[in-house]
C-alpha cells in the first residue's frame, strides 16, 4: 500500500498546486469543525459524567441528610470529630502507603527475576504471574475469603502443618488489616512487575557491559544503571498505584466488609456505608471528597512524570 | 578503568573474574527459579484452591478432619447446579449485555476522539489531551456517590442501562490515551498521501489510521473489556434487584445468603465468572501488554 500510494502523490503533485491556497484555507475552516465534533462525545462524558458530578459531590456535601438545607462544612466538621472516621483515614494511609510499596518491591524483585531466566521460558513464567490480575478482584477476593475462612481455613492448615497455631486472619483487627494487604498485594503485585520488566528491557545491554568492564558487581549495576533508568517509571507506577489503592473498594468490601468494629474500614466503604447503606447521601459524598486533595497532589505528581517521560522520549 | 592501565595485574584477576562470572551466573539462574516457583506458588494458590473447592462434595467441604487441599471424590455437581441455576445465567447475561455495549461505546468514542486529538490541532487540543488524562486518574470511588444521585434522578437505579451510562467514565479516558499514542506514532506521509489523493477525514481513519492502529485497538478493547466485565463499585451502588445484576456483584452478593454458605457453588460460580478474562488474555496477552506498558495503567 505504501508503494501505491507514494506514487500517487507523484501523480496528484503537479495537479494540486495551483488550487492548492483556497481549498487549503476551506480545509482548515472545515479541519476544526470536525475536530470538535469527533470530541464531542468525549467531551460530553468527561463534562458530563466527571466533571458535573464532582462539582455536584462538593454541593451535596454541604447539605443535610434530607438535602433540605444547606448546612455549610458542617459534615466535614461531625466527621472529623468522630472516633470512627479518624480511624478511616489511618487505616486508608496506612494500607495504600504498605500495599503499594509491598507492590513495588515485589513487582520489582519478580521482574528483574523473569529477566535473568532465558528469553524462550519468559513468556510462561509471565503468564502464570499474571493470572492474579486478570481475575476480577471482588471474585478472587471470595476465594481468599475461603481461605481466611476461620473454621475452614486452608492456610491455616499449612502453617498448622508446619507447627504454628491457627491465625485469626479475618476475626483480629490486625490480621485483618494485614489480610487486605496481603489481598491487595497479591493482586497488585504483577502489574507492577509487568510494568517494571518492559522498563528493565529498554535498558540498554551495553551499559552493563560497559560497568561489567569497570568491575562493577551486581549490585553497584542495579544501583547505578538499573534504578536511574528505571527511576521515572518507577515513581509513575507508585503513584498510580497510591491512588488506586487509596480510593479500594472491592476487596475490603468483600473481604472484611469493614469489620471487626469498622477498623478496617477506608474511605471508599466507609464512603458507601454513610451514603448508600445508611442514606446519608451528604455526609458519604463528603467522605469521598476526603480523598480529594490527597489524589489532586499525587496526580500532579503522576502528570508531571508523565510529561518527562514523554519529553523524553520525544 | 585502572585495569586498562595496568594490565600485568589485570590478567590474572581477569582469569579469576572469568570463573566468578560463570558461577555468579549459575547462582543467579537459581535464586531466578527458585524465587520464580515460589511466587508461582503464591499467585496460584488461590485460584487452584477454588478450583479445588468447586470440585468437592457438600459434604467433604464440610469436614474438619481432612486435608483442605485433597479432593477424595472429585465432581462436578456444583458446576451442573450453578449452570442450572436460572438467576446465575440472568447475571451472565447481564453481564455480557453490559460489557458488549460498553465496549461498543468506548471505542467509538476513544477512537473519533483519539484521532481528532493525535492529528488535528484545534483550539483547547492540548488542554483536552491533558484532560483525558487527569479524568483516567479520577477513582471511581470519588464519583459514585453523586451518580448514585444523577443515575436515581434519570430513574436507571436498578437497571443495566444506567451502568452503560456510568462505565464509560472507567474505560474511555485510558483507551482515548493509549490510542492519541498509537495514532500520534503513525508516520504523516501517510496521511498527506491519503489527503492528496482525495480522502476526506472519516476515509482516512478507517482505511488508514484503524488498520494500522489495529493493535492499540485490540489493546484498547481488551481493557474496555476488562474493566467493564471486573467493575463492582457501580453495580453494588446501583443495582439491588438480583435480576438485573451482573456477574461481579452477582455472585458476591446473592450467591451468600445465611449463615450455610454454598461454598462449592460459589466457588464454582466465580470461577466460571472469572473465565472469560482469563480467555481473552490467554489468546491476546501481547497485545494487551504492549498498549498497557506503553501508557502505564492502573494496577
Amino acid at each position: 500500500m505504501a508503494p501505491d500510494s507514494s506514487a500517487a502523490v507523484l501523480a496528484a503533485r503537479p495537479a494540486a498546486a495551483p488550487a492548492r491556497g483556497s481549498a487549503m484555507k476551506r480545509f482548515a475552516r472545515r479541519r476544526s469543525t470536525i475536530a470538535f465534533l469527533m470530541t464531542l462525545p468525549l467531551i460530553t462524558v468527561i463534562g458530563g459524567l466527571v466533571a458535573w458530578p464532582a462539582g455536584y459531590a462538593i454541593y451535596l456535601a454541604t447539605l443535610n441528610r434530607r438535602q433540605t438545607a444547606f448546612i455549610g462544612l458542617e459534615n466535614f466538621d461531625i466527621l472529623l470529630e468522630s472516633e470512627t472516621f479518624r480511624s478511616v483515614i489511618w487505616q486508608s494511609c496506612f494500607f495504600a502507603i504498605t500495599a503499594v510499596l509491598l507492590k513495588a518491591l515485589v513487582g520489582f524483585w519478580l521482574a528483574h527475576m523473569l529477566h535473568h531466566i532465558p528469553a524462550k521460558g519468559q513468556k510462561i513464567w509471565r503468564g502464570m504471574l499474571l493470572v492474579p490480575w486478570v481475575i476480577p478482584p471482588a471474585l478472587s477476593t471470595l476465594g481468599w475469603w475461603w481461605m481466611f475462612d476461620p473454621s475452614y481455613s486452608s492456610i491455616n492448615y499449612l502453617i498448622n502443618a508446619i507447627g504454628f497455631p491457627s491465625v485469626p486472619w479475618l476475626g483480629e483487627p490486625w490480621w485483618a488489616r494485614i489480610s487486605v494487604i496481603i489481598v491487595n498485594v497479591w493482586y497488585g503485585a504483577p502489574f507492577f512487575m509487568i510494568m517494571y520488566l518492559a522498563a528493565l528491557k529498554s535498558v540498554p545491554d551495553q551499559l552493563y557491559e560497559a560497568a561489567a568492564i569497570d568491575g562493577a558487581t551486581g549490585w553497584q549495576g542495579l544501583r547505578h544503571i538499573t534504578l536511574p533508568m528505571m527511576q521515572n517509571i518507577i515513581s509513575i507506577t507508585v503513584l498510580f498505584s497510591l491512588i488506586v489503592t487509596f480510593a479500594n473498594y472491592d476487596i475490603v468490601r468483600v473481604l472484611t466488609n469493614g469489620g471487626p468494629r469498622d477498623l478496617t474500614q477506608v474511605f471508599a466503604s466507609y464512603a458507601f456505608q454513610v451514603g448508600v447503606l445508611s442514606g446519608n447521601i451528604p455526609r458519604g459524598a463528603a467522605v469521598s471528597l476526603f480523598m480529594f486533595p490527597l489524589l489532586a497532589i499525587i496526580a500532579y505528581f503522576v502528570l508531571r512524570g508523565v510529561n518527562k517521560r514523554n519529553q523524553e522520549m520525544a | 578503568m585502572s585495569a586498562t592501565a595496568r594490565p600485568s595485574e589485570m590478567v590474572p584477576g581477569l582469569g579469576r573474574r572469568i570463573g566468578s562470572l560463570r558461577s555468579e551466573r549459575r547462582w543467579a539462574l537459581w535464586t531466578a527459579y527458585i524465587s520464580l516457583i515460589i511466587a508461582a506458588v503464591v499467585m496460584l494458590a488461590p485460584p487452584l484452591y477454588m478450583l479445588l473447592t468447586s470440585i468437592k462434595t457438600s459434604a467433604e467441604i464440610a469436614d474438619p478432619s481432612g486435608n483442605p487441599w485433597l479432593v477424595l471424590n472429585p465432581t462436578w455437581e456444583n458446576y451442573a447446579g450453578i449452570i442450572g441455576n436460572p438467576m446465575f445465567r440472568g447475571f451472565f447475561y447481564n453481564s455480557i449485555i453490559l460489557t458488549v455495549c460498553v465496549v461498543v461505546i468506548t471505542m467509538v468514542i476513544s477512537v473519533l476522539a483519539a484521532f481528532a486529538l493525535a492529528r488535528m490541532k484545534f483550539f483547547g487540543s492540548q488542554v483536552l489531551a491533558t484532560g483525558v488524562f487527569l479524568t483516567y486518574l479520577v477513582p471511581d470511588t470519588l464519583l459514585f456517590i453523586p451518580l448514585y444521585q444523577i443515575v436515581g434522578g434519570l430513574g436507571l437505579l436498578n437497571s443495566i442501562w444506567g451502568l452503560v451510562l456510568v462505565y464509560p467514565t472507567l474505560t474511555v479516558p485510558f483507551c482515548t490515551w493509549i490510542m492519541i499514542g498509537y495514532f500520534a506514532s503513525i508516520p504523516k506521509e501517510l496521511d498527506e498521501a491519503a489527503l492528496i489523493d482525495g480522502a476526506n477525514w472519516m476515509q482516512m481513519l478507517t482505511k488508514i489510521f484503524i488498520p494500522v492502529a489495529l493493535p492499540g485497538i485490540i489493546a484498547a478493547t481488551i481493557f474496555a473489556f476488562t474493566v467493564s466485565w471486573a467493575a463492582f463499585v457501580y453495580p453494588t451502588a446501583f443495582i439491588t434487584r438480583p435480576d438485573e445484576m451482573p456477574l461481579t456483584i452477582g455472585v458476591v452478593s446473592q450467591l451468600i445468603r445465611g449463615d450455610t454458605f454454598a461454598w462449592g457453588q460459589l466457588m464454582a460460580g466465580a470461577l466460571i465468572a472469572a473465565l472469560p478474562p482469563v480467555v481473552v488474555y490467554a489468546f491476546l496477552m501481547d497485545y494487551y501488554i504492549a498498549g498497557l506498558t506503553a501508557g502505564a495503567t492502573k494496577g
